[in-house]
């Protein structure tokens, strides 16, 4: 059997990025061709002379799959051959906000019709946890160090999904590894329309984030279900979906994780970190509001 | 057919003949006009290329990067800056095995920035995988292009070619030149078949992770293939001069050099330069040569050992520097001649031409003054001693 995406990777257990990928091109199928930036996924994927992928996959540097993706859709245009075929270029968060961000929006500029998207664990998880652009308020990671100054990254995630609207693409949403079915519906949606989309889906990192394997999927859902992962959709530049949520505590989604731990004693943190919920859940308008009676 | 016309337009007439199937560049000085003449073939459906604008030329390279592993041929272009930004993808480009022609309009590199000509940007990479070939006039550089895709594309090699001409004097200088037809361009360059690509029918992993029990045979494998070139080359030249009429060695030329006491080792459009003195020595009876370089990657150090092993006294024109060490052309002509038993006398190395300084018959003449009993080392022709002070404590 041809599988997409094999297992006998060199992922770690519990890996969240491994499990999204799968997902991703299980709905995108057999025609269909990958570019990749440098990372984890590249690496526990690609190792010579093995490789998990059944479909045609490139790797080239850290910071270039928008491009090369780009030259990839340039060639199939010029052969006829682009009709029926995905192009996908993913990477992590690194390689998407910060290092790929100039090639990634080249690509949403030109209009190409590319499916890219970000993996994103939060922080540089392939050279051992350093913050990235995207690595939430008060993470503990190797380059933004809890200490006697510090009580971890001290700015705020990038707001990534923006960005790419603001580019006027077609589609751009979030999506999680915690919500597989809604992660393929968004995934599906995306390759119906031509032109660029974006795609971010939240991939916990037991390794780096500090939180048992097997709790990845929990993981997920309760940075959703907090509201600091809200998982969103944009439709040619207008907010068309957003996942309802009875929201909960944000210590629930902090307690689990290492990353985190030093939070927990620190109130005036957690209420930072709260406020930050709060304002997702306010502007995406994320609070399931029960039916009333009567009306149903 | 025979026509006036810019460098640059005849690099984009020929580069218009190998018909790739995607084009992608950034602007820069020297290098524009290639690209801009294309564009407009592009937009006048001259020409049937996927035509990529990027927002830099570290996407320009890592475009073409994509097309060709996808399957077509593709061409891009730059200059100086926008070569040393392309750098890792220029290294990922050979160590993929992918087959590129990029025209390099030699510039110097900044700081300080400077748009005009020498041949820092090029030489920097040279140690990149690529075969770098360098052009006299506009002729040789159209020319160089043809044989640049022959040469990548050979299933021998599958490696990419640099097409290095100077900024300026030749990109922008006008010269009578030969375009081929298209029919002759298509029997000397077939349409581009793969070795591998991207294909769902057939899906391969490209640019994998490769550990130490296998990394150090990929280049080795590269370095193999570049030592072949040194064979090859030469033929395809040959098969060039058979169909288009005009005769190259593809590694070195060798100008009035038979029974030279003294030779002028060069790169580039001093070469003419070059020759004109020459002419002028040899009318006086000074017996006087020129060696030129065409190939800088593979080095044809054999070939230089035998057209130089009975000369005299050797020069050699650098119009680059390899900062705290020798200049890097005459440190490997050097080479080429080291534990040997014929040998020139005197080997000397002169730095010329820098961030476009003009380096006139004079400067040439200079050289041969200096070319004495006595070694020199990267003596600095043309230096304004006015201009420098060594007072700054």
């Amino acid at each position: 059997m041809n599988r997409l995406f094999s297992p006998g990777h060199t992922a770690c257990a519990g890996c969240g990025q491994a499990i999204a990928a799968r997902l991703v091109l299980e709905v995108a199928g057999q025609n269909t061709i990958i570019v990749n930036n440098t990372g984890c996924l590249e690496v526990f994927s690609s190792k010579y002379p093995e490789t998990a992928w059944g479909v045609p996959f490139i790797h080239s540097l850290f910071e270039n799959a928008a491009a090369v993706a780009s030259g990839v859709e340039g060639a199939l245009k010029y052969l006829g051959k682009k009709e029926g075929i995905n192009i996908i270029a993913q990477a992590g968060d690194g390689g998407t906000a910060d290092i790929g961000l100039q090639a990634l929006s080249g690509m949403w500029e030109r209009g190409h019709d590319i499916l890219y998207c970000c993996y994103d664990n939060e922080a540089y998880m392939n050279t051992g946890c350093q913050r990235s652009g995207l690595t939430p308020f008060a993470t503990n990671t190797t380059t933004s160090p809890i200490a006697n100054q510090s009580f971890g990254n001290i700015r705020l995630k990038k707001p990534m999904p923006e960005i790419a609207v603001a580019h006027g693409i077609p589609y751009v949403a979030t999506a999680s590894v915690g919500f597989v079915q809604d992660l393929q519906r968004k995934v599906k949606k995306a390759l119906s329309i031509k032109g660029p989309k974006y795609v971010q889906v939240h991939v916990p990192c037991p390794l780096g984030w500090r939180h048992e394997s097997n709790l990845t999927i929990d993981v997920g859902k309760l940075a959703v279900e907090t509201g600091l992962y809200p998982l969103i959709e944009y439709e040619n530049g207008t907010l068309s979906g957003s996942r309802q949520i009875t929201p909960k505590p944000v210590e629930e989604y902090l307690k689990v994780q290492g990353r985190f731990k030093h939070l927990l004693n620190n109130p005036s943190a957690i209420k930072q970190i709260q406020e930050i919920a709060d304002n997702n859940i306010k502007k995406y308008g994320l609070k399931l509001v029960p039916p009333k009676a009567g009306l149903i | 057919m025979k026509h006036f016309l810019e460098g640059s337009r005849a690099v984009a007439e020929v580069v218009k003949l190998c018909k790739p199937g995607v084009i992608s560049a950034y602007p820069i000085t020297p290098q524009t006009h290639i690209v801009e003449e294309l564009a407009q073939m592009c937009a006048d459906g001259e020409l049937k290329s996927e035509f990529i604008n990027v927002e830099s030329e570290h996407s320009a390279a890592s475009v073409v990067l994509g097309a060709v592993a996808a399957g077509v041929r593709a061409y891009t272009a730059t200059s100086s800056q926008g070569l040393l930004y392309m750098a890792e993808v220029i290294f990922n480009i050979a160590g993929m095995r992918l087959p590129l022609v990029l025209t390099c309009a030699n510039r110097a590199v900044s700081a300080p920035i400077n748009i005009w000509n020498d041949h820092q940007d090029s030489i920097s990479l040279r140690d990149a995988g690529w075969i770098q070939l360098y052009a006299e006039d506009i002729q040789e550089a159209a020319d160089l292009h043809l044989i640049g895709y022959r040469l990548a594309e050979d299933k021998s090699m599958m490696l990419p070619v640099m097409v290095c001409m100077d900024g300026f004097i030749l990109t922008h200088g006008i010269e009578t030149v030969d375009i081929p037809t298209q029919e002759q361009a298509d029997k000397f360059l077939p349409i581009y078949s793969p070795l591998y690509k991207l294909d769902p029918q057939d899906p391969i992993t490209m640019g994998s992770l490769v550990d130490p029990d296998y990394y150090t045979e990929t280049r080795y494998a590269l370095a193999h293939t570049l030592k072949e070139a040194l064979g090859l080359i030469p033929k395809v030249a040959q098969e060039f001069a058979k169909t288009f009429g005009r005769t190259y060695n593809g590694l070195i030329e060798e100008y009035r050099t038979k029974d030279a006491e003294r030779v002028i080792v060069a790169m580039g459009s001093v070469c003419g330069t070059v020759k004109e003195v020459v002419d002028e020595y040899r009318s006086k009876g000074k017996k006087v040569g020129l060696l030129k370089i065409t190939s800088y990657r593979p080095f044809p150090a054999q070939a230089i050992y035998e057209s130089l092993k009975d000369t005299l006294r050797v020069a050699v024109l650098d119009r680059a520097l390899s900062l705290g060490s020798f200049a890097p052309l005459a440190a490997e002509v050097k080479a080429a001649f080291f534990g040997k038993k014929k040998q020139p006398k005197v080997i000397s190395s002169f730095i010329v031409g820098l961030g476009g300084r003009d380096i006139t018959k004079e400067s040439i003449k200079e050289v041969l003054r200096l070319l004495t009993a006595k070694e020199v080392i990267a003596d600095f022709i043309d230096l304004k001693p006015e201009l420098l002070r060594e007072d700054f404590s």
